[in-house]
Formats: C-alpha cells, sequence, structure tokens
C-alpha cells in the first residue's frame, strides 16, 4: 500500500513540473509538439528510474559508509552525467530505433535538476531501495504526464485567439500557470 | 583534519576515475559507425544556423542530406558552390540554380514619401508598425528603423535614408529579414533579375501620389510597353513575373513615376560578330525593338540606340554569332 501512495504522490500530488517547479527547462523546450514531448517525456522516465536507483547505491554504500554524506549533490551530479552518457552509448549500439526516438533528448536530461531533484528528495524521505524505484519511476510519469498535456495545450493553442502581444513564451507560461493551479486540486488527494 | 579533506577528494575523484573508465570502456565497446558523409557535408556547409533551410542548424541539414531526405542544394545560404560540393560528397550532380538575393520592395525613403508624425518611440519596425502603422504616410512602405539590419546575420541589408536596401553581393537568401518585416515588403528574386518594382501601395493612383512621390500609381504604361507579357497587374500595383523578364528594361524607361527601377548600367548590348553572321535574318525577325537591320544574306547589323539588351537574339542565332555585352 506504502508502494501505491508513493507512486501516486509522486505523478499528482507532488508532480515534479507542477508542484515542485523542478525541471522547467525541458517542460518549456520541448513541449511545442506532442509527439516530441512524448520522446523526452520516455527519456526521463528512463533515466529517472536508473539514476533513482543508482544514486541510492552510492548514497548508502559510499557516502553514508565513509561519512561525507554533505559531498551529496557533487557526487549524484558526476553519477548522473556519467550515467546519462553511458546509456546513452548502449542505446545507440543495441537499439537504433529507441535511440532515434529519444537521441536528441538524452544529452538534454544530463543537466535536468529533476533528475537531481528525485536522487536527493529519495534520501531525505528515508526511502528503501524499492521505494526509491518507485519514487524515481512516479516522478517520471508525473513529468511525463505534464509536459504531454502541455504540449497538447500548446498545440492548441497555435490556432487559439489571444492578444498578438502574448504570443509565444509568454501565453506558454500563462498555461502553464494555469496547469499548475489545477494540479493544485491534487492535493488532497492523498 | 586532513582525513575531512582526503576522504571525499578520494571517494569523488575514484568515482569520476571509474566513470571515465566506463565511459572509455563503453565507448570503445559500444561505438557506431556513423555516416562519415554527414561530417564531410556539414564541413562545407557555412555554419552559420540560421535554418534558412528549414532543418534545425547546418547539422541537422547535413544529416537530412546524407540519408536523401533533402535535396543537395538545400542550403539557401550556400547557394550553387556549397551545393556543387555537397553534390560531390553525395555523387551526384548538382541541379544548377539560379542565386535568389533578397529585395526591398519600396522606394519611399525620406526625400520621396511623406512623415505622418513624428516617431520617437522604440527605433524598432515592429514597435512602430503598433501605432498607426508607422510614422511613414504610406502604410505599405518601409518603415525603415532597421529591423532587418540588426536581425541579418550576414550584414546585408542597411538603412538609407530611411529604406533598407539590400547588399546584393553579401546576401544569402537566408530569409531571415523576410520573416521579420512587419511590413511584408522584402522578396526573394533571382539575382540576375536587374529590373524591380520598388512599390507595394495598392491603393488607387490619386491616393498614392498623395503619399509618396515614387509609389505605383497603377497607369499600365508598363504592361503596354513590356514585349515579353512579364508585367501583369493586380491590385494596383505593378508585378514582374521573373520567368518571363529578360532585363530589356523598357518598363524602366515608360515608367512615370519611377517606381520600376533598373540599374541602366548594368544594359547589355547585342554585337553580331561579322566573321561567323551568314545574314540568315532569324535576330532580325526575333528583335521586337526593331534594332537590328540587314537583308538576307548581308552581313547584320545592330542599332545600338535602339538595342534594350533583351538578348532573344542571341538565343534564337542559329550560328551562335551574338554576343551579349
Amino acid at each position: 500500500m506504502k508502494l501505491v501512495i508513493i507512486l501516486l504522490s509522486a505523478i499528482f500530488v507532488n508532480n515534479f513540473v507542477l508542484s515542485r517547479f523542478l525541471g522547467i527547462c525541458p517542460f518549456l523546450g520541448v513541449s511545442k509538439k506532442v509527439e516530441t514531448a512524448v520522446g523526452m517525456g520516455l527519456a526521463v522516465t528512463f533515466v529517472m528510474a536508473l539514476a533513482s536507483v543508482i544514486t541510492w547505491i552510492v548514497q548508502r554504500l559510499v557516502l553514508d559508509i565513509l561519512g561525507i554524506a554533505y559531498m551529496q549533490t557533487i557526487a549524484f551530479i558526476l553519477v548522473i552525467a556519467g550515467l546519462v552518457q553511458f546509456v546513452e552509448m548502449v542505446i545507440k549500439k543495441t537499439s537504433p530505433t529507441l535511440y532515434q526516438a529519444l537521441g536528441v533528448y538524452l544529452p538534454l536530461i544530463t543537466t535536468n535538476c529533476a533528475v537531481l531533484g528525485v536522487a536527493i528528495l529519495n534520501i531525505d524521505s528515508g526511502y528503501n531501495l524499492i521505494e526509491t524505484l518507485i519514487n524515481g519511476i512516479g516522478g517520471a510519469l508525473g513529468f511525463t504526464l505534464a509536459i504531454v498535456l502541455f504540449a497538447g495545450i500548446r498545440e492548441r493553442l497555435e490556432t487559439a485567439p489571444y492578444p498578438k502581444a502574448l504570443d509565444g513564451f509568454p501565453i506558454a507560461l500563462i498555461a502553464a500557470s494555469l496547469m499548475s493551479i489545477a494540479f493544485l486540486g491534487f492535493s488532497g488527494l492523498l | 583534519m586532513i582525513n575531512d579533506i582526503l576522504w571525499p577528494v578520494a571517494t569523488l575523484g575514484g568515482l569520476a576515475i571509474f566513470f571515465g573508465i566506463v565511459l572509455a570502456y563503453a565507448s570503445k565497446k559500444f561505438a557506431v559507425e556513423t555516416d562519415p558523409k554527414v561530417d564531410e557535408i556539414r564541413a562545407v556547409l557555412p555554419g552559420a544556423n540560421c535554418g534558412g533551410c528549414g532543418y534545425p542548424g547546418c547539422d541537422g541539414l547535413a544529416e537530412a542530406i546524407a540519408i536523401g531526405k533533402a535535396p543537395v542544394n538545400a542550403c539557401p545560404v550556400g547557394g550553387a558552390d556549397v551545393a556543387k560540393k555537397v553534390a560531390e560528397i553525395m555523387g551526384v550532380a548538382a541541379e544548377e540554380t539560379e542565386r535568389m538575393v533578397a529585395r526591398v520592395i519600396c522606394g519611399g525613403d525620406c526625400d520621396n514619401a511623406k512623415e505622418k508624425y513624428e516617431y520617437q518611440g522604440i527605433q524598432d519596425c515592429k514597435a512602430a508598425e503598433i501605432l498607426a502603422g508607422g510614422s511613414k504616410s504610406c502604410r505599405f512602405g518601409c518603415t525603415g528603423l532597421g529591423t532587418c539590419e540588426r536581425l541579418c546575420p550576414f550584414d546585408a541589408i542597411h538603412v538609407v535614408n530611411g529604406v533598407a536596401v539590400v547588399d546584393e553581393e553579401k546576401c544569402t537568401a537566408c530569409g531571415i529579414c523576410i520573416e521579420n518585416c512587419p511590413k511584408k515588403i522584402i522578396e526573394l528574386v533571382p539575382v540576375s533579375k536587374l529590373v524591380r518594382v520598388l512599390c507595394k501601395n495598392t491603393d488607387k493612383g490619386k491616393a498614392v501620389v498623395e503619399v509618396c512621390k515614387v509609389g505605383c500609381i497603377a497607369c499600365q504604361k508598363c504592361v503596354k510597353a513590356c514585349q515579353f507579357d512579364a508585367m501583369t497587374f493586380e491590385n494596383n500595383l505593378a508585378k514582374i513575373d521573373y520567368s518571363k523578364c529578360t532585363n530589356c528594361m523598357v518598363c524602366a524607361e515608360v515608367c512615370p513615376t519611377k517606381t520600376i527601377y533598373a540599374d541602366f548600367s548594368r544594359r547589355k548590348k547585342a554585337y553580331i560578330d561579322q566573321e561567323l553572321c551568314i545574314g540568315c535574318t532569324i535576330c532580325k525577325k526575333q528583335c521586337k525593338f526593331d534594332a537590328i537591320e540587314g537583308e538576307l544574306k548581308e552581313k547584320h547589323k545592330v542599332l545600338e540606340d535602339k538595342c534594350t539588351g533583351c538578348g532573344q537574339c542571341a538565343i534564337k542565332c542559329p550560328k551562335k554569332c551574338i554576343e551579349m555585352r
């Protein structure tokens, strides 16, 4: 039951983009088309799940034992950057189709604060390995949900009548803030 | 104390070295052979990343060309030179394309067009456009505040006396100015065409005269003067069909308001090589300006004051003895 709560909480209540305001950069940058948004979401899901597990292991087996938990941020950035590079190479070799779908987005995730965010939150919340994995997947699914919904809205905005001065990012930011308010409705869920 | 520094340094350094080794190993183990053509094509592309081709930067285009999604001449900036180099890499023959250049379709500079009010706002065409379409009394004309000049990555467009002018040597037809001009008065035309109608005002003659000295008043004299059906009228505006225009510049001669501009210094004349001419009279029949004289079986002559340089005789001459220069 606890796992389900962690999952739902990560997707809806504590949505990374809309409640915690992490990973705003790709959220605004790669959300012009639903298709690319899905690609980005998939890449983030993949990396977040992996990064959650690996950083948890690094924290518990290296940093905690040596008593240098305060180096957490730097160590995690190192781990995530290395991991993304590694994953990109593996995918490129093993599955060209998946690489085609994710390819351009993978390097972008290297410095995505949502990935670092989920890794640090896992440790702060004192999750065990399984809970960490579930939280990572949930957070990433929440990100995917937000970016895909947002891309859908932006596609429709293309043809919507709105003042010309708001063209481009202003109207996107307004739409994002309204989405964020809408997601606030989930806060009483759990 | 020393441990406080040593341990983190050693741990993070160790982690970094570990990842470094793993990545180095992985890059060998999982190396994928990429198409070397992509790198080669990327090297000959201009590298301005202007996006004029419609792909995300020069890298995107290089990839698209390499897999055959884009034609070898897809780079509008590089033009024929780059297309040729790319074609060599791809091993196909490049289609000859004529270089295009942007042209500002307005002659309403500070001397010709009247001012409606004194604009003191932000010095930007788009900003001025919001304020009753700019300060010039002609609502179609160049605002002259240089938005295109600032955006041009090639320093090829400059505002001279209140009207933007394209430096055709530098222009690469990337289309950035065309996209950003609030008046939509910049167009791409083939560089070899020397005649241009410098007006976008679709109002009737009287209204045009009131706002600008060099506006098209739709008198249609150019239509009658054109021997090649290249001049058409649409919305009270003369328009040149560049596929038919021969650079004879007759329209520019007859235009009463001098709206049609032609670079007369680059006007050509026909010269008949007297050695080769066999007196077939084909060129004489072709000439729409009666500029060639001479009877059958006699050497023909060009009357220089009548020749407009349209070049039709040179195209039709069976002996190829007419040269345009």
